[in-house]
């Protein structure tokens, strides 16, 4: 038998050492877990700090701590424990944490420390809720062209340019400025230009005035709607993250162009959750109309010129002027305050414009009233599958401005539950554009629990069954590959936890398909063998060529079965996702432990004999 | 042990007129079963609701029927599911019904018919996704074909590409045959099931190749159709082993999977048989009746690339 070079037999022991090291997480098991995520921020060493002091003072064990992704996993060892811990924090700090219920491996921390991590498992095996939404992206696009239409008319008033009309054609992503003449073209443009120097404008003429044109070029479009998407992310995402929620590891993801999936592991019930992701809401701050009186206005249907007639939650009708002071996109903070002089508050912080607007607007009416209106915008479907836009306008606040304030301050006179909720969605602020809901797939922890056990019933005898077959045709050769199919689960349960690729049900699938193709690997290898032995071939001579012949046969088939791999990795969401990433980390995996593995074993077994009288295959 | 002792010697490619007409029939008649009888495709492609309840002990399925068409439900199928006590229910998209905590609501509404049912799982698919998820599955189907078209064409001649391509072709087309046949429902785990196998059934036909091309020097002696012949005798036990121990895991999933890998592990069987048996009988087949002479085998044999040397 030519010798098998030394160095790669090392290498194969090296990488089944680290294999065996990163998929050794994988045999602690799991034990109750709380999860601490803070509102606004990540969660902090100063928080475990202060989080393990307290329950050292209240007697509470814990097993272990530590901080992924901003959030704090504290593992009890009984779910008594976790229960008190749960009741402990909540009491000793409430507010300050979002705590879920959940459960996490019992790895120490020390491990984790070095990245070694237990494979992730997916929905369908640990339960939970996965969400599809639809993003409006036509819409996104349209609100743009509003904005440039609102944008160009102030820009014109402000320069004091008169101008016929500004006009917006959806179809063809189009907003049209016309002017009365030449004069007033040339003005107008100069105005507009300046205030939007990012954008490239053509002259045209309707009719027989000039117009200036603004048309939006795909790239725009695109970036738009990219924008709106990942703008939506970042809200869901926020949302999600609220204390009212309690969801432990939410994942927020784009999908495709235009969806966006969310999945919630261990959550039961999706209602609570589709409420709060599914609000828009935004504030306009109002001056009132403290001349009219608003009851009659109610009464008669008679609004006075330039005003608008709301209603407080308690019914009362109020008259507010048209004129938005600021709006809820100049928002950039808002919290909840449960304890203040005036009772609950929230309070707001403005950006640089709305600040400016509310400076000067405080300071010219001091000692005038100004009112909140919240407006909550749902959508449905109805029956025909057109959208219904359902709209809320409510004043929830009407107080007198006692003092010139710009970039923040307090709204009251809400109770606590709504100040929480009005908080949490005035952050969140309005969504880039309107979502809708076309794939929900909610799966029980007991089904989870029932796909783990039919899951690993499959794989434990499906792979007894490979072991036991080849065990008894190859004799020797057959335990060989045994144990190199033994090596392939590890090396890929190992490539699974430091992909960190969740594995799905459909992935398990993949794991007992790949057991079953490797052992193609190796019997392609044997059979060599066994004609070359039959030929007259020397044992060594035979094993020296099975390894060599084989292996182009085994690169060729092995590749056609990496290329359906690949593509359905592409374009395969969910669970088919799930079962392409293990099989194309199998393929690899198999490759190696066959061609590389088997071979290394077979030199230590017999490179050292002299003389092999007959192979035990 | 071994079930192959001496080298077999069936005449594969004298009886291919056979084999061809078997492949017709099974080809025809799973294109007409397919258009007749239709898949039943599972809500990934349709759209719909499905919520998956479990119950202390089997229920009546009329009386949960009739729980859901009193509280405005209709349309709905209840079907048992694996076991007596799962029970399905499936409701076509586009309906009235709304979706939100559509599997709450229905296991409230089982409630009375037994206290202790439970919800499993539920899934609310919106007939544009499954519109969606079809067209993907079709591109993946398509591009895999593609790609591994093109990657035969590359490692060998024309006319093996072409036998291969035919041979990988028939197979999910036998898979999908079988599905309108037992109607079982077609989902994406099934797709995900036939893309695997068009990609491992074509090892058997690329091995067959293989050796067909390392022997291509004896065939200026004995002929082409001898040395194809004598090429899948010789890899016939391997290639029944390796698909003996991949049924045998195989198969474990089909028993031990579940009813989620149900259709997934029932595509696999079907697919890995017909794999097997298309790359055995039909791909070097149809090469030899394109015309494959030994000279393609030959000149692509010198400008193979001489890598076996360099790898272990």
């Amino acid at each position: 038998m030519t010798a098998y070079p030394r160095w790669k037999i090392v290498l194969v022991a090296i990488v089944m050492l680290i294999g065996l090291l990163f998929a050794s997480p994988n045999l602690f098991g799991q034990q109750s877990a709380l999860q601490l995520a803070k509102d606004q921020s990540a969660v902090a060493e100063p928080d475990r700090i202060a989080i393990e002091k307290l329950l050292a003072e209240k007697g509470i064990p814990l097993a272990g701590s530590f901080i992924e992704q901003g959030r704090l996993t504290l593992r009890f060892a009984t779910p008594a424990d976790e229960k008190k811990a749960h009741e402990a924090i909540s009491k000793a700090m409430p507010n300050k944490y979002t705590i879920a219920l959940s459960s996490a491996s019992r790895v120490p921390d020390w491990m984790r420390r070095f990245g070694l991590t237990p494979v992730k498992l997916g929905l369908d095996l640990r339960g939970g809720v996965y969400l599809v939404y639809q993003v409006d992206i036509q819409a996104a696009v349209k609100q743009e062209l509003d904005r440039f239409n609102q944008d160009f008319r102030a820009s014109l008033r402000n320069a004091h340019v008169p101008y016929e009309d500004v006009k917006v054609d959806y179809a063809n992503n189009r907003v049209t400025v016309l002017f009365r003449d030449a004069a007033n073209f040339a003005k107008g443009r100069e105005a507009i230009e300046s205030d939007n120097r990012s954008l490239n404008f053509d002259e045209t003429t309707v009719g027989n005035a000039p117009a200036l044109q603004l048309t939006l070029t795909p790239q725009q479009i695109k970036q738009r709607e990219d924008y709106a998407v990942q703008q939506n992310i970042v809200i869901l995402r926020n949302r999600l993250n609220s204390p009212e929620l309690a969801v432990s590891e939410p994942q927020v993801a784009r999908q495709g162009s235009d969806q966006i999936a969310i999945q919630l592991p261990g959550l039961q019930n999706s209602a609570e959750v589709k409420t709060i992701l599914g609000k828009t809401a935004t504030l306009e701050f109002h001056m009132v109309d403290e001349t009219d009186n608003p009851y009659d206005a109610a009464r008669t249907g008679q609004i006075p010129l330039g005003t608008k007639l709301y209603y407080t939650r308690h019914k009362r009708p109020v008259l507010l002027k048209r004129d938005i002071v600021v709006t809820g996109d100049q928002l950039t903070d808002a919290s909840f305050q449960p304890n203040t002089q005036e009772g609950p508050a929230v309070s707001v912080s403005l950006d640089s414009r709305g600040a400016e607007k509310m400076l000067r607007n405080t300071e010219e009416n001091i000692g005038h009233m100004m009112a909140v209106v919240f407006i909550d915008r749902s959508s449905t479907k109805n029956a025909a599958g057109a959208e219904v836009v359902h709209t809320k306008e409510e004043v929830i606040n009407e107080a007198t401005i006692r003092g010139v304030f710009s970039n923040s301050f307090q709204i009251t006179g809400i109770n606590p539950i709504e100040g929480r909720e009005l908080a949490l969605l005035l952050r969140a602020g309005g969504l880039a554009a309107p979502l809708s809901e076309i794939e929900e797939r909610a799966i029980g922890p007991s089904l989870g629990q029932d796909n783990i056990n039919k899951g690993v019933n499959a794989m434990v005898f499906g792979t007894l069954a490979a072991f036991v077959f080849m065990a008894i045709y190859y004799k020797l050769f057959g335990i060989i590959a045994d144990v190199v199919l033994a090596a392939n689960v590890i090396l890929l349960t190992a490539m699974l936890s430091i992909v960190g690729a969740a594995l799905t049900l459909p992935g398990i699938a993949a794991v007992v398909l790949t057991v079953g193709m490797a052992v193609d690997a190796n019997i392609l290898i044997y059979e060599r063998i066994r004609e070359e032995v039959r030929m007259g071939v020397s044992p060594r001579a035979a094993i020296a060529a099975g390894f060599e012949r084989a292996f182009s046969a085994i690169a060729d088939s092995n590749v056609t079965a990496l290329i359906a791999g690949v593509v359905l990795w592409l374009f395969g969401s969910g669970a088919v996702r799930g079962f392409a990433v293990v099989l194309v980390l199998g393929i690899a995996t198999s490759m190696f432990t066959s061609l590389m593995g088997s071979r290394a074993l077979v030199q230590v077994i017999f490179g050292g004999r002299r003389k092999i009288d007959r192979l035990p295959i | 042990m071994e079930f192959f002792h001496k080298v077999t010697r069936f005449p594969f490619m004298h009886t291919r007129k056979v084999w061809y007409g078997l492949s017709a029939v099974l080809i025809v008649g799973s294109l007409l079963l397919v258009a007749v009888r239709g898949l039943n495709l599972g809500i990934d492609f349709t759209g719909g609701i499905v919520v998956e309840t479990h119950f202390p002990d089997a229920p009546n399925i009329d009386r949960l029927r009739a729980a859901l068409t009193s509280a405005h439900i209709p349309g709905a199928q209840v079907q048992q599911f694996g076991s007596p006590r799962d029970i399905l229910v499936r409701l076509p998209p586009d309906q009235n019904v709304k979706s939100a905590n559509i599997g709450v609501r229905i296991v409230d509404l089982f409630r009375p018919v037994d206290a202790g049912v439970t919800l499993q799982s539920t899934e609310v698919v919106g007939p544009q996704v499954g519109e969606e998820l079809f067209i993907h599955g079709a591109w993946a189907l398509a591009a895999t074909l593609l790609l591994i078209m093109v990657y035969v064409l590359i490692r060998f001649t024309q006319k093996l590409a072409f036998g291969a391509i035919l041979a990988v072709l028939h197979d999910p087309i036998c898979v999908l045959g079988f599905f309108a046949a037992t109607q079982m429902t077609f989902d994406l785990t099934a797709i995900s099931a036939i893309l695997a196998v068009i990609g491992y059934s074509l090892n058997d036909t690329v091995i067959v190749f293989d050796r067909v091309r390392e022997r291509a020097r004896n065939a200026r002696k004995i002929g082409i159709a001898q040395v194809i012949d004598e090429s899948i005798n010789q890899t016939l036990s391997r290639t029944i082993m390796t698909k003996l121990v991949t049924l045998l895991v195989v198969v474990a999933l089909l028993i031990f999977g579940g009813q989620t890998l149900h259709s997934f592990s029932a595509a696999l069987v079907i697919g890995i048989v017909a794999g097997t048996y298309s790359s055995i009988y039909i791909s070097s087949a149809i090469a030899l009746d394109m015309g494959l002479r030994t000279d393609d085998l030959l000149e692509r044999k010198m400008s193979k690339p001489e890598e076996v040397d360099g790898l272990p």
